[in-house]
């Protein structure tokens, strides 16, 4: 799908934003696209994880409404291949952040079925917790 | 004699005692370590954090290093600041915040100030795995201690993420480990060698809506080791063991011509080995090794 990209007054800040949020990752992306092939969820993803990195250089913060920022497990494949250095993990984690500041949760903890949160170990709902809520 | 360790077991080893905390504590006391809980220590966090303007994620981990200098303090280990943990993400989250704030003096303040009734974290404690501390003692020593070789057993390695990376955190090389393979050697099992054994399960995607993205990494983690020969897996990670056990349910009702497959925490198949069977927590698996381990005539 062919996507406009949209520039406003805000893209500057949005890119100085993220990149201030993740020790400078954001400039040194070369769009090669190794994260993209070594991701292991990038087919359950709207966009893959290099697309990420480029949109957030330009500053479209359409980024921000995409599935695939929640999607990224943290498994850090992307961060030990990238040539350049790149941590995509902080800056996936970083897009999280920036919508769970504004007090919109990803996950209702509350709409889980009773019986399936009886059956979860501590460490799965704990880490959906620091993901998925603010 | 005994060799005291300070041990931060975390959330799983302590709900789920049978499968992960006592294989663990009791395969090291066979061992000759005794694992010193930390007292009062708190949750982790299970995940590290990964943005620089979070500081607030980052207190729970330091205050359980804060607990190691008192435990030092107070003569419960003798000067021993290697504090170990089993579970691969506790050991990941701490040793990112270890390493951050080690790098990182201004942060370090900040936290130390933050937390002003605790006494301030020196950033003299180093997090290491379970596995680091038996190749440092050296897996030729562990395969002497082994009373219950596992002669025709094999086993596939399966480390995940959090074991592995990032680079500067993973107790080997990212992308050709084999700190679990000595492991399993040393057991005297043979080792088989998984292609998938560090592509992620899909972690905490196991709650909510992305249930499908785990059991699908289950089928392709678990299929890739009977394919190349295994009886059973083994993985150091907790929710690495939940979703690729108690998950192959949810794995089967989309696939269901799927085969299970046993997958144990690496302590269980430790303390079968080390003859504490009835230590080993064989019962609580979801998918139950003990027939295999049978098969193999390992097991009455
Ligand atoms: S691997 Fe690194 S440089 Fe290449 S596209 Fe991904 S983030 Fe950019
Ligand atoms: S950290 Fe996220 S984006 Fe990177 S490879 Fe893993 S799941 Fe994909």
């Amino acid at each position: 799908m062919t996507r406009v990209v949209m520039l406003n007054d805000n893209s500057e800040a949005f890119t100085k934003k993220v990149n201030e949020m993740t020790n400078d990752m954001i400039t040194l992306c070369e769009q090669c696209g190794i994260c993209s092939t070594s991701c292991p969820v990038a087919e359950d993803m709207d966009i893959p994880p290099s697309e990420i990195m480029r949109l957030v250089q330009l500053g479209d913060e359409y980024v921000l409404e995409t599935k695939a920022i929640w999607v990224c497990a943290s498994c850090y494949t992307c961060t030990v291949r990238c040539p350049r250095g790149v941590d995509l993990s902080k800056v996936t984690e970083a897009l999280r952040q920036i919508n769970l500041r504004t007090n919109v949760n990803y996950l209702d903890i509350d709409n889980l079925d009773s019986e399936e949160v009886e059956e979860l170990p501590a460490i799965a709902l704990v880490s959906a917790m620091r993901k998925y809520t603010g | 004699m005994m060799k005291k360790f300070p041990y931060y077991p975390g959330c799983t080893l302590k709900q789920y005692p049978k499968k992960f905390g006592i294989p663990s504590e009791e395969s090291a006391r066979a061992l000759g370590l005794e694992m010193v809980e930390i007292p009062r220590w708190n949750c982790c966090g299970a995940v590290a954090s990964l943005t620089a303007d979070d500081m607030m994620h980052q207190v729970a981990p330091i205050r359980n290093l804060i607990r190691v200098q008192e435990m030092n303090d107070e003569g419960l280990v003798d000067n021993e600041y290697r504090l170990v943990v089993f579970c691969s993400m506790c050991f990941n989250t701490l040793k990112r915040a270890n390493m951050m704030v080690k790098e990182n003096e201004a942060a370090l303040n900040t936290i130390n100030e933050f937390m002003d009734r605790e006494q301030d974290y020196k950033a003299n404690v180093e997090v290491v795995h379970f596995l680091e501390i038996l190749r440092d003692m050296g897996f030729y020593r562990l395969e002497d201690m082994i009373k219950k070789p596992l002669k025709g057993l094999k086993i596939a390695p399966y480390y995940g993420c959090n074991l592995l990376r990032p680079k500067e955190v993973g107790i080997d090389n990212p992308e050709a480990p084999t700190i679990m393979e000595n492991f399993v050697e040393a057991l005297g099992a043979e080792v088989i060698d998984n292609p998938l054994k560090s592509l992620c399960c899909g972690s905490y995607h196991t709650v909510g809506g992305h249930k499908d993205i785990v059991a699908e990494r289950t089928y392709a983690i678990v299929n890739a080791a009977r394919k190349a020969g295994a009886d059973m897996m083994i993985t150091a990670c907790p929710l690495c063991a939940f979703n690729l056990d108690d998950r192959q349910a949810l794995t089967k009702e989309l696939h269901p011509e799927f085969q299970h497959m046993p997958v144990l925490y690496f302590t269980q198949i430790l303390a079968f080995a080390l003859g504490l069977e009835d230590k080993a927590g064989l019962e609580e698996n979801y998918v139950d090794a003990r027939p295999i381990l049978r098969e193999k005539g390992l097991m009455d």
